[in-house]
């Protein structure tokens, strides 16, 4: 894999607080310009916690340490500045706006997108990677299939023409051919320039697409390294890819 | 006498129309009725009466200003009152909505008195115009076509703008509106001044009608909130469409049944509705998110 020197994002000592739970203690990483960088944790790690710290949803959060994205901090400024500078989120359970139509859900996340022509390019973007979506346009999105709600979900955030996207565990509740799909949909963002950090509990599916690693454990960045240090790593393999692979072939 | 019925209950639906629209407006983004929405309104076509009398301003910068000041009063209330308000219960915002009411009733009531005042309008109450068998009032024409061309308006921007989309959004779902860039604070300050404005312009039209004094609204916010139940609390279209159905049921109901009774219809309406069909006529059930 080529390797990007150009660091996009960087954590240093992030320590994120849920009321008296420390969600997360002294996190420092950073997001390579052009990769796949994967986060891994179990249940209750903190995965969704630092997407949100870096986004700027939590309020009064990050407590302490710095976030920069191009070499910008950005941990005090509010969400929709952060957003504007180039950081798009698809978030845990989708949060598509269910009253509202397909068409009018990839406006809204067209919302940062300075004129018409860009709102229009971009569009045609997501078509591209969902023709569904185009076919759905006047539908409600809340009567829209769960695959086909995640599909809106990262269609709406690639609507911003984002250089950085940040994915919450994309694959949840997909069969497995959409699963397959999504991840070749995130190595294409990726191809076409666009830096992506995903949280995800498909570790195996997501190593195999991803550039560079992490793991995340009670709050506290424990293993990063290459994607395929990780595969190699035993104790990730054991904890978070599940059983060694059975003798069924 | 069915044409003149109509006639009146479409004027009169007008008013509970634009009161139910604005009602939901907000109650869409906070989930509690806005029971302020009538004297915030009352407020505003004070300070349109204080233009045309003490100033003696013309009609177009009378009203002009107190649409200004209903902005303003509408956004004020969300930022400064209801904003700051730490993880506010439902019953928490209520009665901050009800505290609201009474301070700017007080205030009306200290400021201006309980008199009732003519209020200075272009069109008259009196004036008449004849279509066929029906005469109605220049002022009920006007009414009529500013309630509707306005509600036009509103409903063009919610559907057609972009910050109209952002706004439904951010209604739905303030925190996935930031994440998709919305600036959602300033959004739900806007929606306040937005519906306060339509208020206030229901209240302009009621007050050449009934005269002005600190209760003009006491009866179009109560017709309002029973027009919005009626068409779905949760449906600005539905809401409107309850507006007119109420008042034309009311107006049948003055003409051919009793009319010592009419103002009971609404309550009727009300339990009924909450009975047998508690999301409205053209309500959805759906569920919250959580
Ligand atoms: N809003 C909140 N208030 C209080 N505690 C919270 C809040 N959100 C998360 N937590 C706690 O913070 C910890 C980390 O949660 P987080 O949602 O980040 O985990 P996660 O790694 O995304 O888990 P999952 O894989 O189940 O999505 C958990 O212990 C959780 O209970
Ligand atoms: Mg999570």
């Amino acid at each position: 894999m080529d390797k990007h020197p150009e660091v996009l994002l960087e954590l240093n000592a992030v320590e994120t607080w849920h009321g008296s739970l420390r969600a997360l203690s002294d996190v420092s990483l950073t997001v390579p310009e052009g990769s796949i960088t994967v986060i891994l944790g179990n249940n209750g790690a903190g995965k969704s916690t630092l997407l949100n710290t870096i986004l700027g949803v939590l309020e009064g959060q990050p407590k302490n340490g710095q976030i920069s994205f191009q070499g910008t901090r950005i941990d005090r400024m509010a969400t929709e500045r952060i957003v504007r500078s180039g950081i798009s989120y698809v978030p845990e359970g989708r949060r598509i706006f269910s009253e509202l139509t397909v068409w009018e859900n990839l406006k809204v996340g067209a919302y940062v997108q300075k004129d018409q022509l860009s709102t229009k390019k971009a569009l045609e973007r997501v078509c591209d990677f969902f023709p569904l979506l185009a076919e759905r346009q006047s539908q409600a999105a809340g009567t829209l299939s769960g695959g086909e709600q995640q599909m809106l979900a990262i269609g709406r955030a690639l609507m911003n023409g984002p250089r950085l996207l940040l994915l919450d565990e994309p694959s949840l509740g997909l069969a497995p051919i959409l699963v397959r799909q999504v991840f070749d949909i995130i190595s294409q963002i990726r191809d076409e320039g666009v830096t992506v950090l995903l949280v995800e509990q498909n570790a195996r599916m997501a190593l195999a697409v991803a550039d560079e690693g992490l793991v995340l454990d009670s709050g506290e960045l424990v293993v990063a390294g290459s994607a395929s240090d990780l595969v190699d790593n035993a104790e990730v393999e054991e904890l978070y890819m599940g059983a060694p692979s059975l003798p069924i072939k | 006498m069915l044409p003149q019925v109509l006639a009146s209950g479409l004027s009169a639906g007008s008013i509970y129309a634009l009161m139910a629209l604005a009602l939901v407006i907000t109650y869409k983004t906070t989930e509690v009725p806005n029971f302020a929405q009538g004297d915030m309104a009352m407020v505003s076509a004070f300070i349109a009466y204080m233009f045309l009398t003490d100033f003696e301003t013309g009609f177009i910068f009378a009203f002009g200003a107190a649409l200004v000041f209903a902005f303003l009063l509408g956004v004020g209330f969300e930022v400064l009152l209801l904003r700051r308000m730490r993880k506010p219960t439902h019953l928490n915002l209520i009665i901050m909505t009800l505290g609201f009411t009474l301070a700017l009733f007080g205030f009306a009531g200290w400021k201006w008195g309980a008199d009732q005042r003519q209020f200075p309008f272009p069109v008259s109450a009196n004036e008449v115009i004849r279509f066929g068998s029906v005469s109605i009032s220049t002022l009920s024409v006007a009414t009529i076509l500013i309630a509707g061309i306005l509600m036009l308006l509103v409903f063009a921007f919610f559907r057609f703008t972009k910050l109209g989309v952002a706004m439904q959004a951010t209604q739905q779902d303030p925190i996935a509106a930031r994440i998709n860039g919305v600036p959602a604070r300033a959004v739900v300050g806007l929606t306040f001044g937005i519906s306060s404005v339509i208020g206030t312009v229901a209240a302009l039209l009621t007050a050449p009608l009934i005269t002005l004094d600190p209760t003009l609204m006491w009866d179009a916010l109560l017709k309002g909130f029973a027009a919005a139940v009626l068409g779905g609390l949760n449906t600005p279209v539905g809401a409107v469409l309850g507006g007119y159905l109420l008042g034309v049921i009311e107006n049948l109901f003055g003409a051919y049944i009793s009319v010592e009774f009419k103002s009971v219809v609404a309550f009727l309406i009300i339990v009924i509705v909450l009975w047998f069909r508690p999301s409205g006529l053209f309500g959805r059930h759906h569920e919250r998110k959580v």
